[in-house]
């Protein structure tokens, strides 16, 4: 591929050109503005196609660098880069816009505004994903937080207002900590370059460096970073904000929050947290992997207990990040342990890359699948809302389901891969951790087949929704089916996804040691 | 010509069905004669290929012929999967495949009127390909893939009828029960991969179950003394013990027959239960690696036995106060079960293998007998409501009682009998206890009874309902697979009597077959005759001889000892224990996470909130009053000054939001122009 082509600036600012399209474009009809708006998202996803092309998975430094001088007095540069983990991230975000825009198809408020907020948070997620300096990187977690507030709150369910601001507040509150912690930093090391900082962080350049501020310096920044991050995946018990978030955010917005913006946290734990903080994360993970197991187990009870079902999924999405999140931390609780196993470590961070994607697939597909209960049934959404929906609906039915059992962790679906590689290496590494979180597996199966027991099966129940009950439309087909045939795909075979980020993950398990 | 059929091309047999349920599964609901079509044909071609493939295992009896592949690579390892060809194998497909293409016929009538008839076709494809998969597997991974494929084809097929509420319950029971066996067995893989580094069966000399694995679980010592190869084996057997209906994971199977009824006769014949089995028979060496062992607390083996013989007494005893024809069979499967999981506890693999190759083909004529019963008498099942029907449907009793004698273990003609046989010698041969040996020829007698109680009260005295009085024999797609299935339960026997014992040798290896004389251990062999004949007897004296009158009158037995029928018929009230236990904690689990969340964490964010508008509320208080009064003199001048420019101001957020982007995007823009530079 042509190297003057700045591929990963098109990535990100394309989205945001459409968005500024749409928002100039004042007399655009609705369905022009969807169709614009479903437009431009794909750019993310031809352009990610073009990028795979060239991309070569061999090389884990990154790819496709664009570094230039910005702030020249501050050393701030403006450098985007995208290695294997970055690649399937962008992918997912690719794949995950265009459908949550289809999914939108049907919001009639204002659809232009809609769109263009859409594509602005799209943009944002992406320059998360491809940025390696913290100052723009830092922006664009940030900015990604505006649009998702207007579009919680503008086209929201009833309890919207209130959701989206403890959605924002304690996102923000948690991103104060972290930049207090990037001006620490700054201040002892004098760059936000994430691949040099990383390097210092690798040979304990950076801990020394921060001691200067005080004894207690490498230790109180880690948290801050770590509080930062932590809320935004979110590791419990810092995941309150996310059942409200997810729930009173209309359908579409819900798919992107949980298909792509959940991953943003994990993202910022393997680019951020562990590369700068390897010590500092080992001593933690006492602590830290009983609240990742705490969000296996309790989230996936809590889901149990929900009769909204758009918050039982947001629970289960806490209980999937959370496997996420276990097996970091089991790799690095096991860092530096004599005999370590390298299987283990690579099982375990192969399985946290496709449990990210896979996760995404399959959330963004419930939660559309809950939207469309939701528009049959004039807004209600309660697990006792329904009864016999498979009789009146069984297309629907059937894309739900395979969604459900994908979700569930079902082999031949996505979902498993990633869950199987996550529990070998924890098994591994930890194997009272990986017996604990088998709870999470039981209580996922359990709440998801009440929830298909109640909703789809039985008779239609009183003041249920059967009789009217309309199966897929066209556009509802044109979002699901993507996504459907995607888990089988990756199901039957992983490698098109490991392949781009095997030898990534081998050159991370290859350099397990603490400085 | 010979067919044979090699390790490399193994992948076809469970892959023609599967390609069946996915063009089934895509074509519309008006499809039905392409789906069904469909459905038969790749299972015949499934059976056609596995005769070729048993060909080829026997002409190498002692080989483990294997096609390993890479499925991905994970760091520099890789994730391996394979095919493997052996006698056990090829025995199970070829009979997986010839019972499931019955069934499929006989639910071409069956289900005739339904209107998913299609998806039936669809889900039935699912799970037999699943099954195969199941025995093609090289792969304790591969083998745990199909394992949940069974589960999810179970699931759907039991939640068929999915209207019914029961139905729909009981399909999510069945996978939820087996899945907690599952999680046991999950494990057991995870820890068995993590030790190995492998979980190829056979991978020359570098698979799990080949001995270098063997001798290293075998010699690793793990929780509570128990040897590593016991611990992982245990964990297996959780898995085993949820799929084939183990106590105390049985509590499902009984359920499950809320399905259709051929349904019932895959999941408790040819498919599901017998994957529990036959995982055990596969990774034998692995439970029995630790048989040499002295000194560990338990081998795997010895819990295996008693848990089966718990469940084979179990299930009969339940089994002798149940009212409904397809329950009785369900808890007859259960102790069937159980007499299998004691020949692998006691240490004969082959027994138990031989037990489920007979059991499948009399257990599918049983409950294909009670589809045709059903079907016939306008889906009556409960037995005392029947009765009377051995004119009407000759056939379907005739077979039925083959059906019956064979699994009763009547003497010498009914394969039944040589396959039970071969258990209660293996049991009788074992050091460890005799207790087993008891539970077993306990359950002998039980199986003689009940099994002539429901022939009894369904096939004699006179119709009891109006549905039993207006009965007609089915048609020949149902009733040909009956008699092909009532052969087999015959003549299937004939394959393993202690005199030839061909299966018992090529299952082991061997290409000799050593016979013994039949007088040989003769004692139990007449012990166990005189106890099928007490059965035989007892239920012929207390339902045979004097029929039932009417559908209300007492059940004899009820009469006599009614606390004890009560309980048996409550199933000896193993749903409201769980329910009582394990139900409540789930329950409670439930609630507290919620609690946890809406009162602990979310209270602790709201009250932080709190704190924040509190001294957001004095902060104000203060500026208000304090500081602002002076600046609101000047302020007002601005005021004055700002309205001049204000007519700029429109109020419109559209407006305004519009400005903002556009001067976001022109400032983005300059920066990257700017850095670029």
């Amino acid at each position: 591929m042509n190297s003057s082509l700045p591929l990963l600036s098109l990535l990100v600012f394309t989205p945001w050109a459409g968005a500024a399209v749409l928002a100039l474009l004042c007399g655009a009809s609705a369905t022009m503005s969807r169709v614009l708006a479903l437009v431009f998202s794909l750019s993310t996803l031809a352009l990610g196609l073009v990028v795979l092309r060239a991309f070569d998975p061999a090389r884990t430094t990154p790819q496709f660098v664009e570094h230039h001088d910005w702030i020249t007095a501050l050393n701030v540069h403006y450098y985007l880069g995208l290695d294997g983990m970055s690649l399937l991230l962008v992918l997912l975000t690719g794949i995950v816009t265009p459908v949550a825009l289809l999914a939108s198809w049907r919001v009639d408020h204002c659809p232009r505004m809609f769109g263009a907020l859409f594509l602005l948070l799209q943009g944002a997620a992406l320059g998360v994903f491809l940025a390696l300096d913290f100052f723009h990187w830092f922006l664009f977690w940030e900015l990604s937080l505006v649009p998702a507030y207007f579009l919680i709150k503008l086209w929201g369910g009833p309890g919207a207002t209130r959701a989206a601001y403890q959605f924002v507040v304690y996102t923000i509150g948690g991103s104060a900590f972290m930049l207090l912690g990037f001006a620490a930093i700054f201040a002892a090391t004098g760059t936000l370059d994430f691949t040099q900082l990383a390097q210092l962080g690798a040979d304990g350049t950076l801990a020394q460096k921060l001691t200067a501020l005080g004894g207690w310096g490498p230790r109180a920044i880690f948290l801050g970073v770590l509080l930062g991050l932590a809320v935004k995946v979110p590791l419990f018990p810092f995941h309150t904000w996310l059942p409200p978030a997810y729930a009173e955010a209309p359908t579409g917005a819900s798919m992107f929050l949980t298909g792509v913006m959940s991953k943003m946290g994990v993202y910022g734990f393997l680019r951020i947290l562990w590369p700068l903080f390897p010590a500092q994360l080992h001593a933690a993970t006492p602590c830290l992997l009983w609240l990742a197991l705490g969000g296996v187990v309790l989230g996936a009870f809590a889901a149990m207990k929900q009769t909204d079902l758009k918050r039982m999924v947001a629970y289960s999405s806490i209980n999937h990040l959370s496997y996420c999140l276990l097996a970091l931390f089991a790799v690095s609780s096991a860092t530096g342990r004599p005999g370590l196993s390298s299987e283990a470590a690579t099982a375990a961070l192969s399985g946290t890359l496709l449990q990210m994607f896979n996760h995404g697939l399959s959330a963004a597909a419930l939660f559309f699948c809950i939207g469309i209960l939701e528009s049959r049934a004039g807004g209600r959404r309660g697990l006792d809302d329904f009864g016999g929906v498979r009789t009146a609906a069984p297309i629907f039915a059937g894309l739900c389901g395979i969604a459900m059992f994908s979700s569930l962790g079902l082999p031949g679906l996505n979902g498993f891969v990633g869950e199987f590689l996550i529990f070998r290496g924890v098994f591994g590494l930890d194997p009272s951790a990986a017996a604990v979180a088998c709870l999470g597996l039981f209580a996922t199966a359990f709440f998801l087949l009440t929830f298909w027991q109640r909703v789809f099966h039985g008779p239609s129940r009183q003041g249920g929704t059967t009789g009217e009950f309309r199966d897929v439309s066209g556009v509802e087909l044109a979002a699901l089916v993507p996504l459907v045939v995607l888990m089988f795909v990756f199901g039957v075979l992983p490698h098109l996804l490991t392949g781009l980020f095997n030898p990534l993950i081998t050159s991370w398990a290859g350099h397990l040691v603490l400085p | 010509m010979k067919m044979t059929l090699s390790a490399q091309h193994l992948w076809l047999i469970p892959a023609l069905p599967l390609l069946a349920a996915a063009l089934g599964a895509l074509t519309p609901r008006s499809g039905r004669t392409p789906a069904a079509g469909a459905a038969i044909g790749a299972m015949v071609l499934s059976f056609l290929l596995s005769c070729g493939a048993l060909a080829t295992a026997l002409a190498h009896p002692a080989a483990h012929a294997t096609a390993n592949f890479t499925w991905f690579a994970v760091g520099d390892g890789a994730v391996r999967l394979g095919w493997l060809l052996d006698p056990l194998t090829a025995f199970m497909c070829v009979m997986v495949s010839f019972v499931s293409t019955l069934i499929f016929i006989f639910s071409l009538g069956y289900m005739k009127d339904d209107a998913n008839f299609k998806q039936f076709f669809c889900f039935l494809s699912l799970f037999a390909a699943a099954m195969l998969g199941i025995l093609v597997a090289n792969s304790l991974l591969l083998l745990f893939v199909s394992w949940e494929l069974v589960g999810l084809a179970s699931y759907l097929l039991i939640g068929f009828w999915f209207h019914k509420p029961e139905a729909a319950a009981a399909a999510k029971k069945a996978f939820i029960v087996t899945r907690i066996g599952d999680l046991g067995f999950l494990l057991g893989i995870l820890w068995l991969y993590d030790s190995t580094g492998s979980l190829l069966f056979y991978d020359n000399g570098a698979g799990v179950l080949e001995p270098t694995a063997l001798g290293g679980l075998a010699a690793q010592t793990t929780l509570c003394g128990l040897a590593l190869s016991t611990a992982i084996g245990l964990l297996i057997f959780c898995g085993a013990a949820g799929k084939s209906g183990q106590f105390p994971l049985h509590v499902w199977l009984p359920d499950a027959m809320e399905g259709p009824t051929p349904v019932s006769a895959l999941i408790h014949a040819a498919t599901m239960v017998a994957a529990g089995v036959f995982l055990i028979a596969r990774v034998y060496p692995l439970m029995a690696a630790d048989q040499l062992l002295a000194g560990v607390p338990v081998h795997a083996l010895t819990v295996v036995a008693f848990i089966g013989a718990i469940t084979a007494l179990l299930g009969a005893l339940i089994a002798v106060a149940q009212n409904d024809i397809k329950r009785v069979l369900a808890f007859s499967t259960v102790s069937q079960l159980g007499y299998m999981m004691l020949a692998l506890g006691v240490g004969s693999w082959v027994a138990a293998v031989f037990h489920l190759l007979t059991h499948a083909f009399f257990k599918a004529l049983l409950f294909l007998g009670a589809g045709s019963v059903i079907h016939a008498a306008h889906h009556e099942q409960d037995i005392r409501k029947l009765g009377g029907l051995s004119q009407p449907l000759r056939v379907t009793f005739a077979t039925f009682a083959i059906g019956m004698m064979a699994l009763a273990g009547v003497p010498f003609l009914f394969s039944g009998f040589w396959s039970k046989e071969a258990i209660l010698h293996a049991a009788h041969e074992w050091e460890v206890s005799h207790l087993p040996l008891f539970a077993g020829l306990a359950a002998v007698v039980l199986t003689a009874f009940y099994m002539t109680r429901l022939v009894a009260e369904t096939f004699f005295g006179k119709a009891r309902s109006h549905a039993a009085e207006h009965v007609h024999e089915n048609s020949a797609v149902m009733t040909v697979p009956l008699v092909l299935l009532a052969v087999c339960a015959i003549a299937l026997g004939f394959l393993g009597t202690p005199a030839f014992p061909w299966l018992q040798a090529r299952l082991l290896g061997e290409t000799e077959v050593h016979g013994h004389s039949l007088l040989d251990g003769s004692g139990l062999m007449l012990g166990s005759i005189v106890l099928v004949a007490l059965g035989l007897g007892a239920g012929w004296a207390v339902y045979w001889r004097t029929p039932r009158a009417k559908d209300t009158s007492p059940d004899p037995l009820a009469s006599a000892a009614p606390a004890t029928i009560a309980f048996l018929g409550a199933r000896m009230k193993f749903d409201e224990l769980y329910a009582a236990t394990l139900g409540r904690l789930n329950t409670f689990l439930a609630a507290f996470a919620d609690f946890l969340d809406h009162w602990v964490w979310g209270g602790a964010v709201n009250f932080l909130a709190l704190l924040g508008e509190f001294s957001g509320t004095v902060n104000r208080e203060a500026d208000e009053g304090g500081l602002n009064a002076g600046f609101d003199a000047t302020s007002e001048k601005l005021r004055q000054t700002g309205q001049a420019y204000s007519h700029a101001q429109t109020g419109g957020t559209h407006g305004y939001l519009r400005t903002v982007a556009i001067g976001f995007v022109v400032l983005v823009l300059l920066v990257m122009l700017g850095g670029g530079r």
